[in-house]
């Protein structure tokens, strides 16, 4: 980049550029004007109300005084506060009178002795403003040459330059010794690939869909039109991975008029009479899309505004989402009851590298 | 104190100004005390050094400060805090004291926080004062980069410690997500679902990282313990060195000053540490304290208890993520859809990859602007004057497009809000807004670069010909004018004392040849500093007095 | 904090520890299975009950009242206008009884949704014309006040909520947006009667949850817990119209960095 410096101090009419070796730095492009104005000074002190009126001083003075008693007033109430309003189990309004006159004791302890310092500093401390000369940043001339005395003492003296095995060597170990760090990493998860995880959710043939949360299986007669059913598989709250589980496996069920249903081939049997199930993970990254519109049938993910036409097969018409939501083909027992016909077809949520 | 009461230029050690006659009992007992600090630390070095540097003052420059006591206050409730909380994510059931979460299953990390807000007097209180200071510490910050962006005091020698900044707003960015993650409750989870699925759409590696996360499948049982550790032990300690770093230069470079009369590149005009600018910092650290406990005590912050333990399955309307995430989740809603790609087997998520490219693109000319800016001037000099942003128009115009930037994305991150309390649609308002990603920027930077000739303009005439002082006079020849009234020197160097910067013209190098990167360099130039306004000088004074 | 009460289990996620608590819920449910399936028995009588049951003389009052001020949209029978008011068939007194009660309809002018309105009809009007369409054909009933004391589980009805209801109306039901200028109106301060009604008819948007969906036990827990958010203001304070994070940041932004930065100008201010 260096040798690009020069480039900026081309002389332009009109204007002196400053063309200067270290250690004045060099200004680069700006301008330094040939005739500008001069830095008129400090302007003259103006004297405070404090510093001419001893009456003034006096007031300020106990100003400041009455804010740092008013600070131990506060502490002191704020203690009084923690005892005087205790928390009462299952009434919230003691939560709230104890949050609210704790925290008046405590911060009418903070700001008093914080408005008083302050106070302090403007009215009664010295109100002139003082000057300190800055030193540039780098080094003297004389530091510096010392400090590349010392780096070359302690090449010399250790062979740092010389002995390049050596130090080739140093560096090597010193770029590898971290790696056991990336490896030791592993174990924070199982030993499992999580792709075929992610590709199969608890859904499998026969699984009766139940209630969220309750587990009680779902007649089809039950979903009537305009309902919407959030469901889960049979036997979920049992299982010990229950969380992980039901982040792929939540469904949400829906019966529409049969003939609002658009169907593609190869999933005619996939409805039950109008009611249809789709995964109720967001394919874009995986909120819970479950507000579902029953007049326009619209699903719309809350996070992210990603929005499913029901009708269509749960194609996106809106929102950062990229593929529909998946299906899960759902049939009645003998029951009654809505089972699954299978798994899904495809991996619920957000997509990945190795889906597909 | 009585170290710097007692002039050291008459007393060569301490030790003497000990033994000096001192009337008071409590002053003998500072100063034996200062004796038995010094004689074991030599600390009174480092007060002659620091006692009376000199700091400006400007209230502007004591956001950084708000920044930093919030840490403090951060630090100091979360502490608190940490003696209550139990991070673990194992199944227990609810008995505390908030009556419709009674006998639900729920984490243990979530049945502590409601314990912390309910069962223990004064925690709803520390919780609150903890997450309102995170949210005002990191605004904080924000404001403090604004501060230095437009007025330039990234310049050299600053240029690392803008970085170091940088890196202190990314960690306090991390810092805020983890502990928003912590309570585990219903929206933190779906945060994290989110985040799930942002990381699994990143090429390659996106799987194994939400696998190695999550300690499994999300949600799992062991991210509450990781991010424990990585909120209060991991990122705390990093944060608390680039803070020491960034303070450290902070008092080696001294901060800057605005131009003024008497102030010059070569002083520091303001007050000393010891005393005033102690009490003010001092009492000012009680003043954000108390302002984040009073916040605290009157308005609720994160009401974890509406939202309920983490589930899969429920979801609120609204969720969103804390202020300072918000711009990354508006980035992820403004995506149109269907952006995803099959190809050769694997699975391209560009609507997550785009805005990954795009944040971190964004995020690094933050991190990088003053080396470019370095570059593109070639000023080597040392910078102590804060620039006043009309006279780096080209920098403010910038600045004004990424805050605009931000602006849009930070806004798409509340579209469904927007869309109710404005009572339009929420696809209207994504429209507008994705319009609005693109032409945003443009028009902000076009519109503050003639805001600010036009300020700079002004700036020159009012140097020049002064005020208009609104007498109408009648001249002998039945002509009237208005008497303007001229500047005295003091008020007229704030208009005048600013660096001009031509474009740079392109010159062959040594071999007769003009690099590209010259070509580069002198077009961001011209870019910088074509349209410019030069400062008054005396000579336009001479020659506009002589016109009248 | 009460160790003994709570079953943490850590490791390996509590196997025991769910067994317990699952016990209990399986035993509640198969209670409220029960009870709800005599609900849904009880329920469905009740629905074709009106027609039969309530005087020709009110059913006729809002008949007049339905001609003169519904027929416009909803056609002469309720039979329905296309394209400008469905037919009311069916839709059920409850329907009625929350449209006209919270003064959806009659409609003021198209929009993307009907707006809360004050109330046109004196509550006996209401009531005569949510006869009226019962007698039509049967539908769901205006519910029993049992169901609307909000003395139910608390506890059930803020996790039914937060499954069923708060993806539209918010965990702490202060509303949210649909699709295309529609959106799920806030629940502080509405009827039981009309959160039972809307439950079951699914006015507009909103689905329907029959009694086989959530058990009048179930919707009864619901509106306990709404009542229960009205009558306990946030214990932490303010609440900011519980709209979550954005509020919290615009607050953060606007008063307390911007009471911050009026502190920071009183520093530097020169002391007169």
């Amino acid at each position: 980049m260096a040798q690009h410096d020069d480039g900026g101090t081309t002389a332009a009419t009109g204007s002196a550029v400053v063309r200067s070796e270290p250690p004045v730095a060099k200004s680069g492009t700006a301008v330094v004007p040939t005739n500008a104005f001069e830095n008129p000074g400090l302007p003259p002190h103006r004297l405070r109300a404090t510093d001419l009126d001893p009456q003034k001083d006096r007031i300020a003075e106990r100003r400041v005084y009455t804010l740092f008693f008013l600070s131990i007033v506060g502490s002191v109430f704020a203690v009084a506060a923690y005892v005087a309003f205790p928390l009462v189990p299952g009434d919230t309004n003691s939560v709230r009178l104890n949050n609210v006159f704790l925290g008046i004791g405590i911060s009418l302890g903070l700001l008093a002795i914080g408005i008083g310092a302050i106070y302090w500093s403007k009215n009664l401390m010295r109100g002139d403003e003082m000057t300190e000369s800055r030193h540039p940043t780098r080094g003297t001339e004389a530091t510096r040459e010392q400090a590349v005395e010392i780096f070359k003492l302690g090449n010399k003296e250790s062979g740092f330059g010389r002995r390049t095995l050596i130090r080739n060597s140093l560096i090597g170990a010193l770029v590898a010794f971290p790696l056991p760090a990336v490896v030791l990493f592993r174990d924070l998860a199982p030993a499992a690939d999580p792709v075929p995880q992610l590709k199969h959710t608890m859904w499998a043939t026969g699984t009766r869909l139940t209630h969220d949360p309750s587990g009680t299986p779902i007649k089809a007669a039950d979903v009537t039109i305009g309902s919407v059913f959030h469901v889960i598989p049979e036997g979920l709250n049992d299982k010990e991975d229950r969380l992980e589980q039901k982040a792929k496996a939540a469904v949400l069920l829906m019966r529409l008029k049969p003939e609002d249903l658009k169907i593609s081939a190869g999933r005619e049997s996939w409805n039950y009479d109008g009611i249809v199930a789709y995964s109720k993970i967001c394919t874009h990254v995986g909120c819970p899309v479950a507000l579902y519109e029953q007049q326009t049938h619209h699903l719309l993910c809350p996070c992210h505004s990603s929005t499913f036409d029901v009708t269509n097969e749960c194609e996106v018409i809106f929102g950062p989402a990229a593929r529909p939501l998946p299906q899960l083909p759902i049939a009645i027992d003998s029951a009654g009851y809505l089972i699954a016909q299978s798994d899904f077809t495809e991996p619920v949520g957000a997509s990945f590298w190795e889906r597909a | 104190m009585t170290v710097t009461e007692t002039k050291p230029a008459a007393a060569p050690t301490v030790t003497e100004t000990i033994t000096a006659p001192v009337p008071s009992r409590g002053a003998r007992f500072t100063g034996a005390a200062a004796n038995y600090i010094d004689e074991r630390t030599s600390i009174s070095g480092l007060v002659k050094e620091l006692g009376r540097k000199i700091f400006p003052d400007h209230w502007s420059f004591m956001l950084g400060e708000v920044a930093l006591y919030s840490f403090v206050v951060i630090l100091l409730s979360g502490t608190f805090l940490t003696f209550f909380f139990q991070p673990s994510m194992a199944v227990v059931t609810y008995q505390g004291s908030y009556v419709p979460l009674k006998g639900i299953e729920m984490s243990a990390a979530y049945s502590s926080s409601l314990n912390i807000s309910f069962d223990v007097r004064g925690g709803l209180l520390f919780r609150q004062i903890h997450h309102w200071a995170a949210l005002l510490f990191i605004a904080a910050i924000g404001l403090h980069m604004l501060r230095v962006f437009f007025t330039g005091a990234f310049r050299k020698p600053r240029e690392i410690n803008w970085f170091i900044g940088f890196i202190l707003f990314v960690l306090a960015m991390a810092e805020g997500f983890t502990g928003y993650s912590l309570p585990d409750d219903l929206l933190s989870g779906n945060g994290l679902q989110i985040i799930n699925g942002i990381i699994k759409g990143i090429p390659v590696v996106g799987t194994w990282i939400s696998y190695l996360l999550f300690g499994g499948e999300f949600p799992g049982t062991k991210l509450v313990a990781l991010f424990y550790s990585v909120h209060i032990l991991l990122l705390p300690a990093i944060l608390v060195a680039a803070l020491g770093a960034h303070l450290l230069l902070m008092i080696i470079n001294k901060h800057t000053q605005f131009a003024g009369p008497g102030r010059t590149n070569d002083n520091v005009v303001g007050v000393p540490i010891m005393p005033i600018f102690a009490a003010k910092a001092g009492g000012f650290f009680f003043v954000v304290f108390g302002v984040i406990v009073l916040i605290a005590s009157f308005f609720t912050i994160n009401p974890i208890w509406t939202y309920g333990p983490y589930d899969p399955s429920p979801v609120s309307a609204g969720t969103q993520p804390d202020w300072y995430i918000g711009f990354a989740d508006g980035m992820l809603r403004l995506i149109p859809p269907g952006w995803e790609v099959v190809f050769f087997n694997h699975t391209y998520s560009f609507n997550i990859i785009v805005i990954t490219v795009i944040l971190i693109a964004f995020l690094a000319i933050v991190a990088t602007y003053p080396f470019v800016e370095a570059w593109i001037t070639g000023d080597k000099r040392e910078h102590h004057i804060a620039e006043r942003p009309r006279n780096a128009p080209t920098r403010t115009a910038i600045g004004a497009a990424g805050v605009t930037f931000y602006a849009v994305l930070w806004a798409a991150a509340s579209s469904d809000l927007m869309a109710t309390h404005f009572k339009v649609t929420i696809e209207g308002v994504i429209h507008v807004l994705q319009v609005l990603f693109f032409l945003g920027p443009v028009l902000a930077f076009f519109i503050t670069k003639r805001v600010c000739l036009g300020l700079q303009k002004k700036d020159r005439e009012i140097a020049l010909h002064g005020y208009e002082s609104g007498r109408i006079v009648r001249l002998p020849g039945g002509e009237y004018i208005e008497v303007h009234e001229q500047l005295d020197d003091y008020e007229r160097w704030r208009l005048v004392s600013f660096n001009e910067h031509q474009p740079l013209v392109l010159q062959a190098d040594a071999n007769g040849q003009i690099s590209g990167a010259q070509r580069t360099r002198a077009a961001l130039s011209r870019w910088f500093f074509e349209d410019r306004i030069a400062p008054a000088t005396k000579t336009d004074l001479e020659r506009s007095s002589e016109h009248h | 904090m009460a160790k003994k009460s709570m079953t943490t289990n850590t490791g390996s996620t509590g196997r025991r520890g769910r067994r317990h608590p699952l016990a209990t819920v399986a035993l509640i449910m198969i209670g409220l299975v029960t009870t709800g399936g005599a609900y849904a028995l009880f329920s469905s009588t009740a629905s074709a009950e009106p027609s039969s049951v309530n005087t020709q003389a009110s059913v006729d009052e809002g008949k007049k009242l339905f001609s003169s001020n519904c027929a416009t949209c909803h056609g002469l029978n309720a039979e329905g206008v296309d394209g400008v008011g469905p037919s009311l068939y069916g839709v059920g007194a409850a329907s009625v009884s929350f449209q006209v009660g919270t003064g959806r309809m009659p409609l003021a002018n198209q929009g993307p949704q009907a707006e809360k309105k004050p109330v046109q009809f004196t509550n006996e009007q209401v009531s005569s014309l949510a006869e009226y369409v019962a007698s039509l054909a049967p539908g769901p009933a205006i519910p029993s006040s049992k169901y609307l004391q909000a003395d139910g589980n608390a506890s059930t009805g803020a996790e039914l909520f937060r499954v069923n209801c708060a993806m539209c109306h918010n965990v702490a039901g202060a509303g949210g947006a649909l699709t295309e200028g529609k959106y799920a109106p806030a629940l502080a301060g509405v009827l039981p009667v009309h959160i039972y009604e809307a439950m079951v008819s699914g006015p507009q948007s909103m689905p329907v949850f029959n009694d086989t969906n959530l058990t009048p036990t179930q919707k009864a827990d619901i509106i306990t817990y709404l009542k229960y958010l009205d009558k306990n203001p946030s214990p932490g304070g303010f609440d900011l119209g519980s709209l979550g994070p954005v509020s919290e940041g615009l607050f953060i932004w606007i008063f307390g960095l911007g009471a911050i930065v009026a502190v920071t100008i009183w520093i530097a201010a020169k002391a007169n």
